[in-house]
């Protein structure tokens, strides 16, 4: 018998659908691979076997009653534990979310249950979703399954704040997951790990359930093996809800139905800005490759500008903070999650025992940024001038999209890097965005997909960045980039 | 956009006189079913946190979404004070860590407030002191939602919240320092409070805290520029709001003229001791670090939405004013009276069409009368068994069917002052208890003729006084006719008899 772990969800859907395996053997199997790697991969806070099976068992029987099934019937996913799930302990691998057990479900997760998934746990990430190596959860470092082929056994950044979601994939212990992406979260660790993830147009996926980062830019979306599985993730996750007021009230396309990776009569732009110094020469190289890859598929290349590139990262870790500041004001002791009452303590002194001892460095560090560009005398030069950046940034997609249909750049200015390298360096780790805050910024979709790996063996993504709304066209030029790359290669499993 | 009409109140300070400056800023809960930007009630009195949703305790990935009722009635207040509806406005998070904050900050306008500038006219009143009409300035309205509320008394060392209120919607409403007097002040939130009752928007229960207004006071030397100002919170009555401006100038003259400088600060009212004390201090004011809220998209509102805020909008208290006086001839006493309360004026016309059509007659014809009966009959009546005109235990059909019968002739005014009583005490029909009490007023002359003989006979001394040149003893014999017909003799037919009997 195959091995169900190696399929992903297309593949996994129609077996169950055909009757070549039951949903509960594809949950039974990746239950195991989930148990298997706790120790060493650390990628779920808590698994959930039993909802994966609860599931998969209500899909068999629906098949066995001739029930139609849904797009994701019998597809176990792990979900990121940043979206609220009924009865099951949601933490975003914050300290100060101890022993939260939300009595709703977030609208995103609902949809994918509701498609006929199932979940198999919640998967780590970094704390709030802050951060871009997985290590500030208070759960712990997620260990990417990458090794570089040098003989040494350094653990590598899984990338974050999806962490969890990007090892699990690619380490096989499911076969897609949910992820968030506020900067890059979704993108960045996607490249890191080997897989294909797709933030969509800001407002397509409901946030109504998923704890707040920064309101204006997080986006969840799915990631998984390829593009089509994307592509069918992300038609489960997508649609209007009422009860988030940025939510698009748009109908949801049939992306995975209408997937073409013939580009003939498409124009591919290319960034100028994007050649950026620091930028590893691989990288650079593998660009110039999908460039190629996309000419085969038809496209023509031109030349764009997006002229405020450089301000984008600054002006992000003014916005995304300022957000954050307020966002996380609500986690205050009184109602929910962790309390320390120090004796005798009044009012603000519990807030702040509460708040230092739940939150962590990162967190900590943001919310002190975002309080101050937003303090009385720094607003106009700091907030007010970086929603002005965003504002530009925004207009320099729109003009660079009246001359093409899709923007290719890398995903991340280089490969994954070893726990421990940068995250005394914060400013390092910030850098790791640089190429994928741009389209957060201006809302757009956006997705990684690999392109190849490097010469210590770690995987290189691609990022396709499209116009509002078409998420159809960047999944159809990532589907171009997957069919010519044929990147197969998977972690080799040493835990 | 100050106006410039003199109001004579000053304070004799031991230097001169002062003049005192006063702005307020009034917190109205607007009427809906549900919270600002949540599904949850709104009732007062309900047990606490019996009226909370997720969103209103700020649970982790809740999203806010703005309630349409509540927009809308804070655009028809804005069109009720003639003021410009900004169709495009944001809302901004105010930033602060309190116990009844769930969220950690509250969902209000800063920047682009949802109604700009409109006015308000306060009415010339000479008993108060208020020497002539005065527009009021309203810098704007904005909607914000509530907090909950803290519970110190529930426990010995514990405060308890109570989040029932938390989420509810406010209009703020700001107005110009505009006002120079208590009486003015005292004024404009009557007034302000009389137009969003008519409207709807708001209640205006004081006492239940739906409306209650920050009061900003300053004073200075006539001519002089603005004085630095202090804001006295949570001001829960017209009479409070009075008192915190006389009280809080008075303090600032003393402050002032003892060599010292009014610092800007939140201050408290203390009803009992009828003084304001300091609250905080500029100089620890909050940081509320004000930026557009992320989860909300602005609001843009069409043409339409605007269009049927305007048109919903009933007749306001100044208009229906002058229009009972032109149109239906109410004295002008009584046509303020009529219009205070919109329940009053509700009532009123009710009673005026009822009246109009059960005696065939315009509502014109029977206004005067009416309002006059209102007035002082009917509220005296009410207020004597202990009611008020919401628990009336008489309808205004009842009472225009009573109006009838001393329209027509059935029964006397003063008969129907008895009946009236007997109505609120029984809630029975007017014509019921004419029946049954045999209240019916006797127009045969025939009958009245033998009463009147009676009295004439019974008082012959009486009789050759008024032959003698007593006339004012005519209204003697009235009186003694009435009297021996138990009151039901036709006024009017007792008159013509006794004019023809005593020649």
């Amino acid at each position: 018998m195959t091995d169900l772990t190696q399929l992903g969800v297309k593949a996994i859907r129609e077996g169950v659908a055909g009757g070549d395996f039951t949903a509960r053997e594809v949950a039974e199997a990746f239950n195991a691979n989930v148990a298997a790697a706790q120790d060493a991969l650390n990628a779920f806070i808590v698994a959930t076997p039993e909802k994966a099976l609860e599931a998969a068992d209500k899909v068999d029987a629906d098949r066995a009653a001739g029930k139609p099934l849904g797009a994701m019937a019998g597809v176990p996913i792990g979900m990121k534990d940043l979206f609220a799930t009924r009865g099951v302990q949601t933490t975003a691998a914050s300290h100060i979310l101890d022993h939260f057990i939300p009595e709703y479900e977030s609208t995103v997760s609902q949809k994918l249950w509701d498609a006929g998934a199932g979940m198999l746990g919640k998967l780590n990430l970094d704390q709030f979703a802050m951060g871009s190596s997985n290590e500030t959860s208070y759960y712990g470092n997620v260990i990417s399954p990458w090794r570089r082929n040098d003989g040494g056994n350094a653990a590598l950044a899984p990338g974050g704040s999806s962490g969890g979601s990007s090892a699990a994939v690619a380490a096989r212990l499911c076969p897609a997951a949910t992820g968030t992406d506020t900067g890059g979260s979704i993108r960045q660790p996607a490249a890191f790990t080997g897989i294909s993830g797709i933030k969509p147009t800001y407002g397509r996926c409901s946030r109504w359930g998923i704890v707040a980062f920064a309101s204006s830019l997080d986006q969840a979306g799915p990631m998984a093996r390829d593009v089509t599985d994307c592509a069918i993730m992300l038609g489960a996750m997508a649609g209007f809800d009422p009860k988030d007021s940025t939510s698009l009230d748009m109908p949801v396309p049939d992306w995975a139905g209408s997937l073409n990776a013939d580009l003939k009569g498409k124009r591919v732009g290319i960034p100028k800005e994007y050649r950026m110094d620091g930028t590893d020469a691989e990288i650079l190289g593998l660009w110039d490759q999908g460039i190629a890859w996309l000419k085969d598929a038809g496209a023509e290349v031109v030349d764009i500008s997006l002229p405020h590139t450089k301000y984008a990262l600054p002006a992000y870790y003014i916005v995304a903070p300022a957000e954050a500041s307020s966002n996380l004001a609500r986690y205050d002791g009184v109602r929910y999650g962790l309390r320390d009452l120090p004796q005798g303590a009044n009012l603000q002194d519990m807030y702040a025992a509460t708040r230092a001892a739940g939150f962590g460095d990162e967190v900590k560090r943001r919310i002190l940024i975002g309080t101050y560009v937003l303090s009385a005398g720094f607003y106009d030069a700091y907030y007010t001038q970086a929603m002005k950046v965003r504002t530009l940034i925004q207009r320099d997609f729109a003009a660079a999209f009246e001359t093409c249909d899709v923007i290719l750049a890398p995903t991340t200015p280089t490969a994954s890097f070893a726990l421990g390298e940068k995250i005394d360096d914060p400013l390092a780790m910030y850098l790791n965005d640089v190429f994928s805050v741009p389209a957060s910024l201006a809302g757009l979709p956006a997705m990684s997909v690999p392109g190849g790996l490097n010469k210590d063996g770690l995987p290189l993504g691609l990022q396709i960045i499209g116009k509002a709304f078409d998420e159809q066209g960047v999944l159809d030029a990532g589907l171009a980039i997957e069919q010519r790359a044929g990147f197969v290669a998977q972690p080799g499993k040493w835990w | 956009m100050s106006s410039t009409a003199t109001s004579t109140y000053r304070i004799q300070g031991a230097t001169g006189e002062w003049e005192v400056v006063i702005g307020l800023e009034v917190h109205a809960q607007v009427t809906s079913n549900a919270k600002l930007f949540s599904g949850a009630a709104t009732a007062f009195g309900a047990e606490p946190n019996a009226q909370v949703s997720l969103v209103d305790a700020a649970m982790p990935g809740m999203l806010p979404v703005p309630n349409r009722e509540c927009i809308r009635q804070a655009v028809r207040t804005g069109l009720a004070i003639e003021a410009q509806i900004n169709k495009w406005s944001r809302f901004d998070r105010k930033n602060y860590f309190y116990a009844d904050l769930p969220q950690g900050y509250q969902i209000s306008q800063l920047y682009h407030p949802l109604v700009g500038e409109g006015s308000l006219l306060i009415e010339a009143d000479e008993k108060a002191g208020i020497a002539e009409d005065k527009v009021i300035g309203i810098e704007r309205i904005h909607v914000e939602q509530d907090a909950g509320k803290l519970m110190h008394d529930q426990h010995p060392t514990m405060s308890f919240v109570d989040l029932n209120r938390s989420g509810v919607a406010l209009m703020e409403i700001v107005s110009r320092p505009d006002m120079r007097s208590p009486a003015e002040a005292g004024a404009y939130l009557a007034k302000l409070r009389q137009i969003v009752r008519y409207v709807g928007s708001c209640d205006g229960n004081m006492d239940q805290g739906s409306m209650r207004a920050d009061v900003n006071v300053s004073v200075r030397k006539p001519g002089d520029e603005f004085g630095t100002r202090t804001e006295t919170k949570n001001v829960n009555s017209v009479r409070f709001v009075m008192a915190v401006v006389e009280a809080e100038a008075l303090r600032q003259v003393d402050l002032i003229e003892d060599g010292g400088t009014v610092v800007q600060e939140t201050r408290l009212y203390d009803p009992d001791r009828n003084e304001t004390r300091s609250m905080r201090s500029k100089e620890d004011a909050h940081d509320y670090r004000y930026f557009p809220d992320p989860d909300l998209l602005p609001l843009v509102l069409d043409d339409a939405f605007v269009e049927e805020c305007r048109a919903s909008l009933p007749e306001l208290p100044d208009a229906k004013r002058n229009r009972y006086i032109a149109e239906l001839g109410v004295p002008e006493y009584n046509a303020h009276v009529l219009t205070a309360e919109v329940e009053t004026a509700r009532w009123f016309e009710a009673l005026l069409s009822e009246t109009a059509a059960a005696q065939g007659k315009s509502e014109g014809e029977v206004a005067k009368q009416a309002s006059n009966w209102l007035i002082s009959e009917f509220f005296g009546a009410l207020n004597k068994a202990g009611h008020e005109l919401a628990d009336s235990p008489v309808s205004h059909e009842q009472a225009a069917e009573l109006l009838a019968l001393v329209g027509k002739g059935t029964i006397s005014g003063s008969i129907a002052k008895q009946v009236l009583e007997t109505m609120i005490e029984t809630g029975d029909s007017a014509g019921t208890i004419v029946e049954r009490e045999g209240l019916k007023q006797e127009s045969d002359s025939g009958a009245i003729e033998a009463a009147v003989d009676k009295v004439l006979a019974d008082n012959a001394d009486k009789v050759a006084d008024y032959k003698g040149g007593k006339q004012q003893l005519f209204g003697f014999f009235v009186g003694q006719t009435m009297k021996a017909m138990q009151g039901k003799g036709n006024p009017q037919v007792v008159n013509e008899v006794l004019k023809a009997k005593l020649g």
